[in-house]
């Protein structure tokens, strides 16, 4: 092994990569523009719907109640729905999103509630539809309220005192600091991006690089030179690994410059009934994330390298690269999963030990250990990737594929 | 300069496919200032035997020896003398003619003020410094043709195998070709080149070997062969050598 014959291939390569646009496509302008175009868009149309949803006064019919007027008064005096009397096709209406919600009142409602007797009022709605749960709960609600002052009003009437109708009151408070409701939130997902652009941008490379070349006829060209085929595999992977790795620091910049635009228009954007996330996420912690995903990369690398090298054409390489986009996916999704937490098994799952510790790193917690096994188990795949590239490169079979 | 000594061949085979024994026991030597031309059909073997001689196939058995290194042995010191042209040899694309001559030369080991020297060199004896900053794609045949030589001489190389070199090429590309595989000779260099054109050989080469089905079956100058087989013309002696070899596979069989 020769550092400076690696390092030879390596600037090779490196200028050769640098002047094919699909490289510099994958490597610089997919994790600088998606970034933005994610956060910003996304981010802003969540938002935007979510106050919509809000703000608008859902039409909701009411089915009987006639014979309750102290009710009927309730709900129409509630400004935050628009009591409409009931057709007969109101479940239809909710279906086809016409009307948010419908209220069934039983017959003699007020005068039963008045003897105390618990008949039921029943709420229809469509679950699932954002607009018609956030009209059930404003409905809820009301109901709630209303059940309140008519109780106070019950118990008065008997002599006894109003506030014993409610012997007492709920409060919820939270205690999870800011960054960490992001990184339940958002820190699941921003390891997750990363990761997966530390993936795409060595996929191309690494096929160019190996794949590429027997379909262009020059890896028969470069095996003629002296370079023992050890070094030129090295030189290659380092190659591959600059791209994961440009990759991944490109995202995250990108990721960090369009988080904090994001969070001052969506600050303005957003009323605080709409609190929308909370986008404070600390630099250190984006470091901690590059460090840990640095091994993962060069796992990555050579996984790549070495399954395209064995392919014959660039279309086969495709074939055979394209499923481990969905490799890498499905650990990251399971880390998404709730429930799914870092301990001595989840720790040795590669990509998805990654994810979660990153979680954990964006959160703002560092469980020491966990990072330190995680470092060094990726570490561990990493080099056992890289030496089964080299020795399929020495393997004129897999060179010369018939 | 090159001595083979029994090469054999065998690709393995898989489920599908039985083992190829492309090359079974070719043995032949050729010195400096000599051109040995590997004469033979298409899937004779021509292309794995200088394949196994620029050390990017290993033989199943057998070895060579090239400016006295072992090809098993000692590949990187083999490949360092010696260069290697074929038309399965092309170009990068991205890079620029001087780029691709200076990256060979790089990993030839040369430093940056020999590599600049030797790039001017064969700028000018090959006529390349019209388009030497343009990138190999951007290239015409011809011109590909000439950078592949620089690339191949770079390091200077005392031994050249040529793997049909002038295959797919036009008639003004191939007599560049040729011309260049004579001053190879002229300069004292060993060379070996496989074809399976006639005139080629009969143009070139001090020997001649006829390869069929992986075995030499007849090797020597080209007089030798004419009075050996009472022929004159390369090809009926060709013909002659192919067919008495399956009459007597028939015969055996």
């Amino acid at each position: 092994m020769s550092l400076r014959n690696i390092g030879v291939v390596y600037r090779k390569e490196l200028k050769d990569s640098l002047r094919d646009r699909r490289t510099v496509i994958s490597m610089v302008v997919v994790p600088i523009l998606l970034f933005p175009a994610l956060t910003m868009g996304m981010g802003y149309l969540g938002a935007k719907m979510m106050t919509e949803a809000k703000q608008e006064v859902p039409e909701v019919m009411v089915v009987g109640g006639n014979d309750s007027p102290r009710l009927m008064e309730a709900l129409k005096s509630n400004k935050k729905i628009n009591a409409v009397p009931a057709s007969d096709d109101y479940i239809a209406q909710i279906s086809n999103k016409k009307v948010r919600a419908a209220v069934i009142i039983p017959a003699n409602f007020d005068a039963a509630a008045e003897r105390g007797e618990g008949k039921t009022i029943v709420i229809d709605y469509y679950e699932g539809e954002v607009k018609s749960q956030l009209a059930e709960k404003t409905i809820e609600d009301s109901l709630t309220d209303y059940r309140e002052k008519l109780a106070r009003q019950l118990v008065a009437a008997r002599g006894v005192p109003g506030q014993l109708a409610k012997p007492f009151e709920t409060d919820d408070e939270n205690v999870a600091p800011p960054e960490k409701v992001a990184g339940s939130s958002l820190g699941g997902l921003i390891p997750y991006f990363v990761i997966i652009l530390a993936l795409t941008g060595a996929m191309y490379p690494a096929m160019d690089l190996t794949a590429g070349e027997k379909e262009r006829g020059t890896m028969e060209t470069i095996l003629t030179s002296p370079v023992a085929r050890t070094d030129l595999v090295l030189g290659k992977f380092f190659m591959v690994l600059t791209a994961s790795m440009a990759t991944a620091i490109l995202s995250l910049s990108s990721m960090g410059v369009s988080f904090l635009f994001a969070k001052n228009t969506l600050d303005r954007l957003l009323s605080d009934e709409a609190h929308g996330v909370h986008f404070s996420i600390d630099p250190s912690a984006v470091l901690a994330v590059f460090v840990m995903i640095l091994p993962l990369s060069v796992l990555f690398s050579a996984v790549l390298l070495a399954i395209a090298l064995f392919a014959k054409s660039f279309r086969e390489a495709q074939t055979y690269l394209s499923p481990l986009t969905i490799i890498v996916i499905m650990p990251a999704i399971i880390a998404l999963l709730p429930g799914i937490e870092l301990n001595s098994r989840t720790a040795l799952i590669p990509i998805l030990s990654t994810t979660l510790v990153c979680k954990e790193l964006v959160g703002g917690s560092h469980p020491w250990g966990f990072i330190t096994l995680i470092f060094f188990a990726s570490c561990l795949y990493a080099s056992i990737a890289i030496g089964v590239a080299v020795s399929l490169f020495n393997r004129e079979s897999v060179l010369f594929r018939a | 300069m090159i001595d083979a000594q029994n090469l054999v061949k065998v690709f393995p085979g898989n489920k599908k496919r039985s083992p190829v024994r492309a090359v079974e026991g070719v043995s032949f030597n050729c010195g400096p200032g000599q051109i040995y031309g590997l004469l033979g059909a298409n899937g004779a073997g021509k292309t794995t035997t200088l394949r196994m001689l620029a050390t990017i196939l290993e033989p199943t058995s057998g070895t060579a020896k090239i400016a006295g290194y072992d090809v098993v042995e000692e590949p990187e010191k083999v490949r360092a003398h010696v260069g290697f042209l074929s038309t399965a040899t092309a170009l990068y694309g991205r890079l620029t003619a001087k780029e691709m001559v200076e990256y060979f030369g790089r990993l030839h080991g040369l430093d940056e003020a020999q590599l600049a020297a030797a790039v001017t060199k064969l700028a000018d004896t090959l006529e390349m410094n019209e388009f030497l900053d343009r990138r190999c794609e951007k290239l015409s045949t011809g011109m590909k043709q000439k950078v592949s030589i620089a690339r191949t001489l770079v390091h200077d190389p005392p031994v050249m195998i040529f793997d049909e070199p002038t295959l797919g090429l036009d008639v003004m590309a191939a007599r560049t070709i040729i011309g260049f595989i004579r001053q190879c000779r002229e300069r004292g260099k060993t060379v070996i080149f496989s074809t399976h054109v006639m005139s080629e050989v009969e143009k070139l080469c001090d020997r001649v070997a006829i390869i069929h089905h992986g075995r030499i079956l007849a090797q020597g100058t080209l007089s030798e062969l004419r009075s050996q087989y009472g022929l004159h013309d390369l090809e009926d002696i060709f013909v002659e050598v192919v067919e008495g070899s399956e009459a007597t596979v028939k015969v055996k069989a």
